[in-house]
């Protein structure tokens, strides 16, 4: 792989910033690098985990896209309440693609909305009883729900409405776990504080609090966390584990059960797949219950393998045996896939821009494929995110935090990238603008995309958006 | 190389088992247990229950206020929907939009975030504003907010007034706004009230002056396709016209291989324009009733509400009232049009007639759906309307009185969800379901087909782009029906006698 890239990035940097007023020039400068893979000091990271300007187009969601959207939705056997207007709710309704298995509205309720549908008395009024009334509905309407979480939107914590009071309240009532969670969308700069509630309420409303069942332990106990099982990804991740001869006594949070939340305190080691999201309860597990946990990549084949090994270090020989036979199994797979698309993707350059995990994770499965990220960034990073991205990257290559609509546009133009993976709200703009283009959140309603069952279909459509031939009937207007 | 993905991998035998071995840790009901529920939901007993709801909403067919004013805005040349509140909001309409549409949906918002809730979000307006015409240069701003913003009370007017004092942006640039709390009404009304915003701005203090133009709203409306129906409707009749809020090419544009942020939209000299001409003719009613005060009271302007023109008697009325309107005779093109879809219809009928319907929608679609399905003597039975009101509820019931042959079963529910549907669809089935993209899990969980008309829908490509208004619209819609009765009576019969070729 090219580790160094010829590519005047910084030239590039003061050309997309021309057109900004001072003010905020001088703010996205600092969001905005050059990557040097070497970097340890100060002056080569770029700042992150701020405000995004005003009026800019910026990507970022909120702090309940963060929670309800991301952490708690994907628990299956609750119910998890929009508690607010209806907006917030219907459109993150069945969006995400965290995949489960139950029947929905009986004993899973994962692709449902579920909302107060605040009206214009809740506001001036409270909704806290219409919140209680609400809770007794759906144990009514939902016997098999294992519990309810509250999403509250903004106007709750505008309102000043005891969330806390009624959640204490109807879980006596009702027997199952009510939790609230104060992740009203003003909160924080991204979703990113949504996950870190969404975290802190799991960490003070589950563990210790919801009684759940293990039936024994074993010295190979694993779990996933922060897989969110898009596509089912998180699925293609556990058999390769269990194939490994770990035990999975839980997966957080796709296709997860409350059950499965009680298991936190259990494992011998936690394997974080998004780190952004998650790392806060993994620290505290950490802290608190003297678990480790580590981070681990299962995009591609040579990611993969170095996972499977790391892992496989934590335990015993017989592990470490087992997951050789595993990569052996496999590898030959791996290396008929990377037969077949690298000589139609070799050389191709590829432009990121997502969040959690990926604008670094997927990078060395475009390697292996032998495309080269030219630039990559993410919606809601901190610090140590960059942190773990600048030395995958290659040198010169583009890093940017947060950027508009308008930067990224302008740098799609320059770099010229042969693929871009963003989301929805990119995807149509690149498009228009002729440039091969994948949905790098949803897997663009595919997947999945991680472990040996998820390379060949991430190969097969990186291939199929760079290579089809509907691209070249475009034809430019003449001005 | 056999490449499974998602579609095939969960079948397979090593995910079977993987799923199976993972139960010991889900802690699950019994299957005999979910069966037993699953059962019960299915029950009038449930049912009861399920309408006594009194908090709680499940599945809704409605989406809030700002959403409507979003898409109204995209309806305008050169215009930036500038959302004063939460930036999660605007990322939440720029993706359920483009979802629908498959088309880029520029807005910005102004980030507000606690400091704004403390403080209030004027530097976050002034910011916000002087960022996004820098960056955009947009030659109007059409500002909506959020309900952090209409919770905390932020003063638009007085904002908007200070950052032009402040220079940030020019002094001439229109600032339309419409207050669109999230608390009150659906998308419908946040649609209303941005359109009446963006009308009154742009004609304050004009006289007016008589035009041979008509104004034509389309109401909130997701089929790109409609638009584009009216405007060729219009321009075989020979009408001059100013559509309103013609969303038609900045979320249907063409792919020249460069991407316009302002790829369309009423032209906004036509915007001021439109206090002049003869009348405004609204193609929904219950999208446009701020909308049609001012232009009553305030332009003193003839405001004509036809129904939407779905199905031919609507059409037949809205062609009728752009004529009178107009002095221009309906041609004969679109005579002949409208004799082929009316052929189309009888040639059809037969696999309609009779059929039970269940609807869910916004009301001015579902009235019009009610009026086509009983041109076609199919039977409309479950109406559901989420955001609907009690002059819709009062409407929908006169219509179906008006055919009592098929219209008496007919049953309008407002303000409730697709859960309430799911209830009536198991205690008292029909043949055919009509709703947005969501009512698949109704088709899921009763088997009933589903045609999918509405908003928004996510999982059918370029429906949108096909008009359901107009003749072509009928036309458009009649396909779209009988073939979903034909597929789901080859489903049908394919182990059976009756399997047949010809139908």
């Amino acid at each position: 792989m090219p580790r160094i890239i010829e590519q005047d990035t910084e030239k590039l940097i003061e050309e997309v910033l021309e057109i900004y007023p001072e003010k905020t020039r001088k703010e996205r400068r600092k969001h905005l690098i050059s990557n040097d893979p070497e970097c340890t000091t100060s002056t080569c990271q770029l700042k992150s985990n701020v405000k995004s300007r005003p009026g800019v187009m910026t990507s970022r969601g909120c702090a309940y896209a963060g929670s309800k959207g991301v952490v708690w939705g994907p628990i299956k056997d609750m119910v998890h309440i929009s508690h607010g207007p209806v907006g917030c709710g219907q459109y993150s309704w069945w969006s995400r693609r965290n995949y489960y298995n139950g029947i929905t509205g009986i004993n899973a309720f994962g692709t449902m909305h579920i909302t107060s549908d605040f009206q214009e008395n809740d506001i001036v009024f409270g909704g806290d009883k219409k919140l209680e009334q609400l809770c007794r509905e759906i144990k009514e309407m939902f016997p098999l729900a294992k519990g309810i979480s509250i999403q509250c939107e903004c106007p709750v914590g505008l309102i000043g409405d005891d969330i806390e009071s009624v959640a204490r309240k109807m879980t006596k009532e009702l027997g199952i776990p009510v939790i609230p969670v104060r992740c009203e969308g003003f909160r924080g700069i991204s979703q990113s504080l949504g996950h870190h509630i969404a975290n802190d309420s799991i960490r003070d409303w589950v563990l210790g609090k919801v009684k759940g069942i293990l039936d024994k332990e074993t010295p190979y106990d694993v779990l996933i966390l922060g897989d969110y099982n898009i596509g089912g990804e998180a699925w293609a991740s556990r058999k390769i584990l269990e194939e490994m001869g770990l035990r999975v006594i839980a997966q957080i949070p796709g296709d997860c059960t409350l059950n499965e939340l009680t298991n936190m305190p259990r494992p011998k080691l936690i394997l974080v797949h998004c780190y952004r999201s998650t790392n806060y309860i993994a620290r505290y597990l950490e802290e608190n219950y003297g678990i480790p946990w580590m981070e681990y990549n299962f995009f591609g084949p040579t990611k993969i393998y170095e996972s499977m090994r790391k892992i496989a270090k934590r335990f015993d020989e017989k592990i470490m045996e087992q997951t050789e036979k595993v990569i052996e199994k496999y590898k030959p797979i791996m290396d008929e896939v990377i037969e077949k698309y690298r000589p139609r993707l070799e050389g191709k350059k590829v432009m990121l821009y997502v969040g959690g995990l990926r604008p670094r994770h997927i990078v060395g499965a475009y390697e292996d494929l032998g495309m080269t990220v030219i630039a990559t960034g993410y919606e809601f990073g901190h610090r140590d995110d960059y942190e773990r991205t600048y030395p995958e990257m290659p040198k010169n290559s583009l890093i940017y935090d947060d950027p508009s609509h308008y930067e990224l546009e302008v740098f799609a133009e320059k770099l010229k990238p042969d693929l871009v993976g963003s989301g929805i709200k990119e995807k149509y703009v690149y498009h228009k603008m002729g440039v091969p283009f994948r949905q790098m959140h949803s897997w663009d309603y595919s997947g999945p995309y991680h472990g040996f069952d998820g390379f060949p279909v991430f190969a097969r459509d990186m291939d199929m958006a760079v290579n089809n031939p509907s691209w070249k009937l475009i034809r430019r207007k003449a001005k | 190389m056999k490449i499974m993905d998602h579609v095939e991998l969960y079948k397979s035998e090593d995910y079977k088992e993987l799923f199976e071995n993972k139960k010991q840790f889900e802690c699950p009901y019994s299957e005999e247990e979910v069966k037993k529920i699953e059962e019960y939901t299915k029950t009038e007993e449930y049912k009861e229950k399920n309408f006594a709801r009194k908090a709680l909403t499940i599945n809704p067919a409605k989406a809030c206020q700002p959403l409507g004013a979003l898409l109204c805005a995209l309806g305008f040349k050169d215009t930036l929907p500038f959302v004063q509140g939460s930036q999660g909001c605007v990322a939440y309409f720029r993706s359920h939009l483009s979802r629908h549409f498959k088309e880029p949906v520029p807005a910005v918002s102004t980030s507000m975030t606690e400091d704004a809730a403390v403080f209030g979000g004027l530097s976050n307006m002034i910011e916000g504003l002087e960022n996004a015409y820098a960056l955009y240069k947009p030659k109007m701003f059409a500002i909506s907010t959020t309900c952090m913003t209409e919770v905390i009370g932020d003063d638009l007017n007085a904002f908007i007034k200070k950052a032009k004092q402040q220079g940030v942006i020019p002094k001439g640039i229109p600032t339309p706004y419409a207050n669109t709390p999230s608390f009150t009404g659906s998308h419908i009304n946040g649609y209303d009230v941005m359109l009446r915003g963006i009308l009154n701005y742009m004609t304050t203090g004009l006289k007016a002056s008589q035009t041979e133009r008509i104004n034509i709203i389309p109401g909130f409306d997701t089929y790109s396709g409609n638009y584009r129906e009216i405007k060729r409707l219009l321009r075989l009749m020979d009408v001059p016209y100013i559509l309103l809020a013609d969303i038609s090419d900045s979320l249907d544009a063409p792919n020249y291989g460069d991407y316009e942020m302002y790829s369309g939209g009423t032209p906004l000299g036509d915007v001021v324009d439109s206090i002049n001409s003869t009348a405004t003719v609204a193609l929904q009613k219950y999208s446009t009733i701020k909308t049609g005060e001012l232009i009553k009271e305030v332009w003193r302007q003839p405001f004509v509400n036809v129904p939407y023109p779905v199905g031919i008697k609507n059409t037949d009325l809205f062609l009728d009232v752009i004529s009178q309107l107009s002095g221009k005779p309906i041609p004969d093109e679109i005579i002949e049009e409208r004799g082929r879809v009316v052929d189309a219809m009888i040639d059809s009928y037969a696999y309609i007639h009779g059929k039970r319907f269940a609807l869910i929608g916004d009301p001015d679609l579902l009235l019009g759906l009610i009026s086509f399905i009983l041109e076609l003597g199919g039977i409309p039975v479950h109406i559901v309307c989420t955001n609907g009101d009690e002059d819709f509820e009062k409407e929908a019931y006169a219509l179906l009185k008006t055919e009592p042959l098929f219209g008496s079963e007919g049953k309008v529910y407002i303000k409730k969800d697709m859960w309430h549907l799911r209830s009536l669809l198991f205690t008292e089935p029909v043949d055919l379901l009509i709703g947005n993209s969501y009512c698949k899990a109704l088709w899921k969980d009763t088997g009933i087909p589903l045609i999918r008309v509405g908003f928004p829908i996510f999982d059918r490509h370029h429906m949108h782009r096909y008009p359901i208004i107009g003749y072509a619209g009928a036309l458009n819609l009649l396909t779209l029906m009988v073939n979903t009765v034909l597929d789901e009576l080859d489903r049908q019969t394919k182990d059976s006698p009756s399997f047949d070729v010809i139908r």
